[in-house]
């Protein structure tokens, strides 16, 4: 009993911390769908959504607002906002130049460009990682008091309902709406969708606001789940994403979903059935694996190479 | 059209402010648990609004600016037109140049201080690491993110060594850059033939695991503690410390009659350096005219093309990621000597960008660049320490706007060739 409790708890965290790396790696997964391309700073633009959320409920608390569905509403909507015009900055600046050379082009660009934005918010707010307070507090507990206590906090709910919410509106988004529609088209075949008067560029710029806009959300919820936030943090979450997104097979988004899942249940039961410390080493294996012997992932298609 | 080029240019100003404003307007301050808000000062406010209304302004007369300046760059380039030189004059001049800098390098640090001795030791070990690493990701053109760990190798190699046998430097220095070629030649042999970005992500992986591992088997490495009292390199078995630390050994400035000082170990751990960076040089330089090394750059250019005529991909991609490694081998026990001691806080995936950055700087390929880009990313932030928390924010920068305007690099690579003589 006790052992299946423990399993279900890592199961749990696991699925949380999973569901919010399908976030991140929907960022991943939608561009490089649509131009190809490892964006290799997205997990900064998820680090600036963290750092936003937390000055926006910081300032909420100076000016004495308390109640919270307002202050985390305030806040996701700020880090969505500032983190969506850093995604269409970051693409007009650094990436919209060098389409369509070389492949590893863009990918320097994007390294590049992910060491400023590091750097960028190490120089503006300190290195030193800053407490993230956690506002949705308490939950529920199974099992007999005395033994293992299986938890399952309000926090965990309440990223797996954004999630589901985010996602929903999102395969709605894309199949329903004008410039999801444009997104299928321009993944599909972007010199023809260019051919039948979609404008590329203005799709382009959309696919990486709402993968900087759904990255914000992310970092709001994995910032409260954490508890702290620092400049480094968006490295190694956006290194996991992208694991995710290859996982599921890159260009996919159901697979980005299913990806992120698979590798937060794999890391939490590696750090509850092992030790904590072999987690990275475990996904990131995970990655070299997938890519060795099934680059296209789980639900990806195939890519057929022209000469 | 002047309203559209206006709205443009609005909406640009905006997402400035937007992006500009809360980050750098806005700090967080930890105060014990508690977290508290303040403003920034007024001028990183006024830089921010300035910073909107450039935008604003160059995104309004756009198509003014753009084309001004293109007309003053056509005009600067037509000026300087000139014959270009006959490339085996070229040739001969350059190598007198290069023969004469290293001479230059070889009596340099006897009058200079010991810092600088020290500074430039570091500078010539990033040479090596970039020359490695161009033949890699310049020549053969496969991104290695992981780079550092091959560094990581070699500097563990020879602490190891020394630690657990008391192998010398000399033994330790071809048996690092081995075991770091093994490395480059075991992880090479499963993931080249992964497409270019895929690879770039593998070997990031790898480097991020030799680097964990390193970190966490504590009882052979000491884990984050690291592995200190390294050894310093012996010149024929004399020591450069004031007393002899190993039997049989005699002491430099004993056995010629001078006076003991500090400087003569790091000046001598320079010349090993400035030596085996020259090494490197002329062995890659080598490389580059062989065989191999038109292959590598056949299968950077075109890889159907190239394989289509016969070449093994495996055995190409394979001899380039295992040359670098073991460069990288190299570079890595002359950097665990210099410091005496190392952790593997010296191996993060930063320095692999730093690296690439040089090479991505100086010019993919091209020798020459890439030792004057590391010269001057290892020497600048040095000159100008009240800017060093900067460093990285240009770096950054800067490989984002080398892709964009110049992407061959500083200095690019001339091509090997041979011209006929022009038949009179």
């Amino acid at each position: 009993m006790q052992d299946l409790l423990y399993f279900f708890q890592q199961l749990i965290n696991g699925l949380t911390i999973g569901s919010t790396y399908a976030l991140i790696a929907i960022g991943y997964t939608m561009v490089y769908g649509i131009i190809g391309m490892i964006n290799f700073a997205h997990g900064e633009i998820y680090m600036i959504g963290a750092y936003t959320a937390l000055i926006a409920i910081t300032g909420l608390a100076t000016l004495g607002i308390a109640w919270l569905p307002l202050v985390l509403l305030v806040a996701l909507v700020c880090a969505m906002i500032v983190s969506s015009s850093m995604g269409w900055a970051v693409e007009r600046v650094a990436y919209r130049p060098v389409r369509g050379r070389h492949r590893l082009i863009p990918l320097i660009s994007a390294i590049g460009m992910s060491i400023f934005l590091q750097n960028y918010v190490h120089l503006a707010q300190g290195s030193r990682n800053i407490g993230f307070p956690s506002l949705i507090q308490g939950g529920f507990t199974f099992g007999s008091e005395g033994s293992f206590q299986m938890s399952l906090s309000y926090m965990q709910i309440t990223i797996f309902i954004t999630t589901l919410i985010c996602m929903t509106a999102l395969s709605l988004f894309i199949s329903r709406s004008r410039i999801g529609r444009a997104c299928r088209a321009v993944s599909q075949d972007l010199g023809m969708a260019n051919l039948l008067g979609i404008d590329t560029n203005r799709i382009i710029s959309a696919t990486f606001v709402i993968g900087a806009a759904l990255a914000a959300v992310a970092g709001l919820l994995l910032g409260m789940y954490y508890g702290s936030i620092d400049p480094l943090f968006g490295f190694i979450a956006g290194l996991k994403a992208f694991t995710a997104a290859v996982l599921g097979g890159i260009g996919s988004i159901p697979g980005a979903m299913l990806g992120g899942l698979i590798l937060g249940v794999a890391e939490s039961m590696t750090s509850g059935y092992l030790s904590g410390e072999y987690k990275d080493v475990v996904s990131f294996g995970l990655l070299i694996l997938i890519l060795l012997f099934k680059p296209t992932g789980l639900l990806g298609k195939p890519e057929v190479e022209k000469i | 059209m002047p309203a559209q080029n206006f709205k443009h240019a609005l909406f640009c100003a905006v997402i400035t402010l937007i992006i500009a404003y809360p980050i750098l307007g806005l700090n967080l301050e930890a105060q014990g648990i508690n977290v508290t808000l303040t403003g920034a000062d007024t001028f990183t406010i006024v830089s921010v609004f300035l910073a909107a209304v450039v935008v604003f302004l160059f995104q309004l007369f756009r198509d003014n600016i753009m084309g001004s300046l293109q007309g003053a760059l056509s005009g600067l380039s037509s000026g300087s037109q000139k014959e270009p030189m006959a490339e085996n004059k070229r040739a001969k001049i350059e190598s007198w140049v290069l023969t004469g800098i290293v001479v230059l390098a070889l009596f340099w640090p006897f009058f200079v201080s010991r810092g600088a001795v020290d500074l430039a030791t570091l500078v010539l070990i990033y040479v090596m690491l970039a020359l490695g690493l161009n033949v890699v990701v310049g020549l053969a053109g496969l991104l290695d993110l992981g780079y550092v760990a091959f560094y990581a190798v070699g500097a563990y190699t020879f602490a190891l060594l020394s630690q657990y046998t008391g192998i010398s430097f000399w033994v330790s220095l071809p048996l690092g850059a081995l075991l770091a070629a093994l490395f480059g030649l075991v992880l090479g042999f499963p993931v080249l033939r992964l497409r270019g970005d895929y690879l770039a992500i593998v070997t990031l992986g790898f480097g991020e695991i030799i680097r964990i591992l390193l970190n966490n088997w504590t009882s052979l490495t000491g884990g984050p503690n690291g592995i200190g009292g390294i050894p310093d390199p012996t010149l024929f078995g004399m020591e450069f410390g004031r007393r002899v630390k190993e039997e049989g050994n005699t002491s430099f400035h004993e056995t010629f009659g001078i006076a003991y000082s500090g400087e003569h170990k790091v000046i001598f751990l320079y010349l090993i350096a400035l030596v085996l960076a020259v090494f490197t040089a002329l062995v890659i330089r080598r490389f580059m005219r062989m065989p191999v090394g038109r292959a590598w750059e056949a299968l950077r250019e075109d890889e159907i093309a190239a394989r289509s005529l016969g070449l093994s991909r495996t055995a190409v991609k394979l001899s380039a990621f295992t040359i670098g490694a073991f460069f990288a081998g190299f570079a890595g026990t002359v950097f665990a000597s210099k410091q005496g001691f190392i952790s593997p806080e010296s191996f993060v995936f930063l320095e692999s960008a730093i690296i690439l950055a040089i090479v991505v700087l100086g010019g993919m390929g091209s020798q020459i660049g890439v030792v004057l880009a590391a010269i001057a990313v290892t020497i600048l932030p040095e000159l100008a320490r009240e800017f060093s928390e900067y460093r990285m924010l240009v770096f950054g920068a800067a490989m984002v706007l080398m892709m964009v305007w110049r992407p061959q690099g500083l200095m690019p690579m001339r091509r090997i060739h041979i011209e006929l003589n022009k038949q009179d």
